[in-house]
């Protein structure tokens, strides 16, 4: 019977996953809101207290993901806790996070003169417990780097946040997800002139236990609000030659 | 335990001086003058000329009349405080508390500290001894207060006398008027009255001794029976919070500068602790075998008297201390301290606000290796021009006085300049149909504005912009704006100045 074999499935999966040392989401765990996309993630949370690493191409790029992270910070504040952003280069405009529903007075822009001291302050962050989250844009960072700062945000449960703008590389590093934000054209319906809502198609190309995918979002009325309901067919990977 | 002071008095400080430099004036006649109104008076003279009739005051021209070998030198104005000065300094090793005595002495707060020379007596011995074997001539007295020390060592018989507590007013009685420091004018009328002693004066009545001689004079004797309290100014004001660690053996590794920057904080913390203080600040310095003076600083954002905290604030920069042959004594101070009302201990750690003791820690580690500039917080400003719409704020705790604006679109990414686009707009106040930025042609499909923003004329001068926010084919969001008004003789400039989301 195929729906037994399915439920078998998914118990089974379940019990690889509690193995693998992902437990069931505690009852008071912050709710992201991120809808659909959330299903690509073992047992369908988001996962806090982990790296997420965020990938963009373009200048126009590095603004959709800034605004998508201020989407994903919002509700991770919301206890008024302190968001760190560290970075060498920012341009992110503060006044502007207020759309996105976080306060600015309520992070902290570190802006370093080195990529070097960007690595440190973040995992010097990560080991501070209690805060929101911490924001580092890097552009280039190995695996022994994001090693250590995985491991110490599992120690603190602090999301780590990494924007890397054009890596000259892009090896495989510890983080539980890799996402690329790209803006999509708004639509503000009803033939309504002008711009719409910020709408970006948010693709996971790799989550640790999960199943990658390509979505569209848009933020409108403080939420996150998923424009298609089912997923995209999901990023077709490069096929290699073997041998 | 009553205050007990010292007064030092140098009887011929500045010739004494120049006989320590130059030993072959020993015995000679000398003197040291400074112009006054076009003629050399003498301000200092050697012990030969003074047993000669000469004094201080007189022009050198009459005192050569009387001794024709006069040598003369030249005074710089300022020399003997500066000598006092370098006096006092080295006198800290009897107190801490070391004051000039202007014009020719040194007053020192002995209370608590002749026990540690075996007594009163033996502690001015030393003091006298040392000062004699440098070459200075000097006269000391000690008593409970400021006044009677300073009367006693200028005017007692032998200039060498400890007034035991209590008894200054005793002991100030056959003294002259003048042992009071009182004014020239003052002593003139005592003088005139036939009251050459205090003892014929002090027993009037305080109204008459006012009436007649107003109230300075009472208000000498006061000081001097300590009935009025005085207070001296230190060379060097003693800080409340100081820990000392001196070694037996001079410390060369990190690992020994590490265990005594460890016991000076644990004793530093437990002091400030009982105190309800914490600091702000903190220097840790080293002595040095070789004379010269290491010093580390710290600084935080909050007032802590958290040992391991301060202890990792100063971790990085131990590297930066040279000890060379060795450090012998180390010293930890703590500038700026603050209160600090005791904090529950929360049993299990919940957020980290901005008023957290965690987050202060942090900043603390970061602006110790990373320096003051790197961390900023931003309040909101009334300013719709987007540059000032906020403003930087050095402190955590500070509230925003205004809201942040959410009514009006602002981009994500702002450019630190606006920079230079070419446009081809349909008719004036509309938006552009397209425009090229960094060479790539984006052909706009939805737009939004304009919203004008101008300058605010007590803050600069300049044209206005008109905003607007567009999307081309692609879905990309940009905030273009028009410098100034249309016209058709020169070409308006356009900007792009940021990216939305």
């Amino acid at each position: 019977m195929p729906a037994t074999k399915r439920e078998m499935i998914a118990q089974l999966q379940k019990e690889l996953l509690l193995l693998q040392g992902f437990k069931p989401p505690a009852a008071n765990a912050v709710q992201i809101g991120l809808g659909p996309v959330e299903t690509a993630f073992p047992n369908a949370v988001f996962p806090t207290g982990a790296i997420h690493e965020f990938i963009s191409d373009a200048a126009e790029g590095v603004a959709a993901t800034g605004g998508f992270v201020a989407g994903l910070l919002a509700p991770l504040m919301q206890q008024g806790n302190v968001c760190l952003w560290i970075s060498a280069s920012r341009t992110l405009f503060p006044p502007a996070l207020k759309a996105f529903g976080v306060s600015p007075d309520q992070v902290l822009f570190i802006d370093l003169a080195r990529e070097k001291d960007v690595l440190w302050v973040m995992e010097e962050a990560l080991k501070c417990e209690g805060l929101a989250a911490v924001v580092g844009e890097i552009k280039e960072i190995d695996l022994t780097a994001s090693r250590r700062l995985q491991l110490a945000a599992e120690q603190s449960r602090v999301t780590g946040l990494i924007l890397r703008y054009q890596p000259r590389r892009l090896s495989t590093i510890a983080c539980v997800a890799r996402w690329k934000i790209t803006p999509l054209a708004s639509e503000p319906g009803n033939g309504m002139p002008g711009v719409g809502f910020p709408r970006w198609q948010v693709a996971l190309l790799k989550v640790r236990n999960g199943q990658p995918g390509v979505w569209q979002l848009e933020w409108s009325a403080g939420r996150f609000l998923s424009v298609t309901p089912h997923r995209i067919a999901p990023p077709v990977a490069e096929i290699r030659k073997i041998g | 335990m009553p205050a007990r002071f010292v007064s030092i008095w140098f009887r011929h400080l500045l010739t004494d001086w120049l006989t320590i430099r130059r030993p072959d004036l020993q015995g000679q006649a000398f003197v040291l003058a400074a112009p006054d109104h076009g003629r050399l008076v003498i301000t200092a003279a050697s012990k030969a000329v003074l047993s000669q009739g000469i004094s201080e005051g007189m022009v050198v021209a009459d005192a050569r009349a009387l001794i024709p070998q006069l040598q003369v030198f030249n005074d710089r104005p300022g020399l003997a405080e500066q000598l006092l000065q370098a006096l006092c300094k080295w006198c800290i090793r009897y107190t801490p508390i070391a004051a000039v005595d202007k014009p020719d002495g040194l007053v020192l707060d002995a209370s608590g500290c002749a026990h540690l020379w075996g007594g009163e007596k033996p502690y001015l011995e030393a003091i006298v001894a040392q000062l004699n074997a440098f070459g200075y001539d000097v006269r000391v007295a000690m008593a409970d207060t400021v006044g009677a020390a300073w009367a006693v060592a200028r005017f007692g018989n032998g200039g060498q006398g400890i007034i035991p507590s209590g008894q200054q007013t005793d002991a100030l009685l056959p003294l002259p008027p003048a042992a009071l420091r009182l004014e020239p004018d003052t002593l003139e009328r005592l003088q005139k009255l036939g009251l050459y002693q205090v003892s014929s004066f002090i027993t009037m009545p305080r109204s008459v001794l006012r009436r007649r001689f107003g109230a300075a004079l009472l208000l000498r004797v006061d000081q001097a029976s300590g009935w009025e309290e005085e207070v001296i100014q230190p060379l060097l004001p003693p800080l409340p919070f100081q820990e000392r660690l001196p070694c037996l053996e001079p410390i060369l590794t990190r690992t020994g500068i590490e265990i005594a920057l460890k016991r000076l904080l644990d004793t530093l913390c437990d002091q400030l602790q009982q105190k309800g203080k914490g600091l702000r600040s903190a220097v840790f310095k080293g002595y040095r075998v070789d004379g010269k003076l290491e010093q580390v600083e710290i600084g935080t954002h909050r007032a802590t008297h958290n040992v391991q905290h301060l202890f990792k604030l100063f971790e990085d920069k131990i590297p930066t201390i040279r000890p060379a042959l060795g450090i012998e004594l180390f010293i930890l101070e703590a500038p700026k301290v603050e209160d600090l009302a005791p904090l529950q201990e929360s049993l299990w750690s919940g957020g980290c606000s901005l008023e957290s003791i965690g987050l202060a820690a942090l900043v603390d580690r970061i602006t110790s290796k990373l320096g003051e500039q790197v961390i900023h917080r931003y309040l909101p400003e009334q300013c719709y021009w987007p540059e000032r719409s906020f403003k930087q704020t050095d402190s955590l705790l500070e509230k925003a006085t205004t809201e942040w604006r959410n009514d009006i679109p602002r981009p994500v990414r702002l450019l630190p300049e606006p920079e230079p686009v070419t446009v081809s707009a349909p008719i004036p106040d509309y938006p552009p149909m397209l425009f090229t930025y960094k060479g790539q042609i984006h052909y706009i499909k939805r737009a939004d504005g304009p919203e004008r923003i101008a300058r605010e004329w007590w803050v600069e001068a300049g044209p206005h912009r008109d905003y607007y926010t567009v999307e081309d084919q692609e879905g990309r969001r940009y905030w273009l704006f028009r410098s100034g008004h249309y016209d058709a003789d020169n070409p308006p400039c356009w900007f792009i100045h940021g990216f939305f989301a």
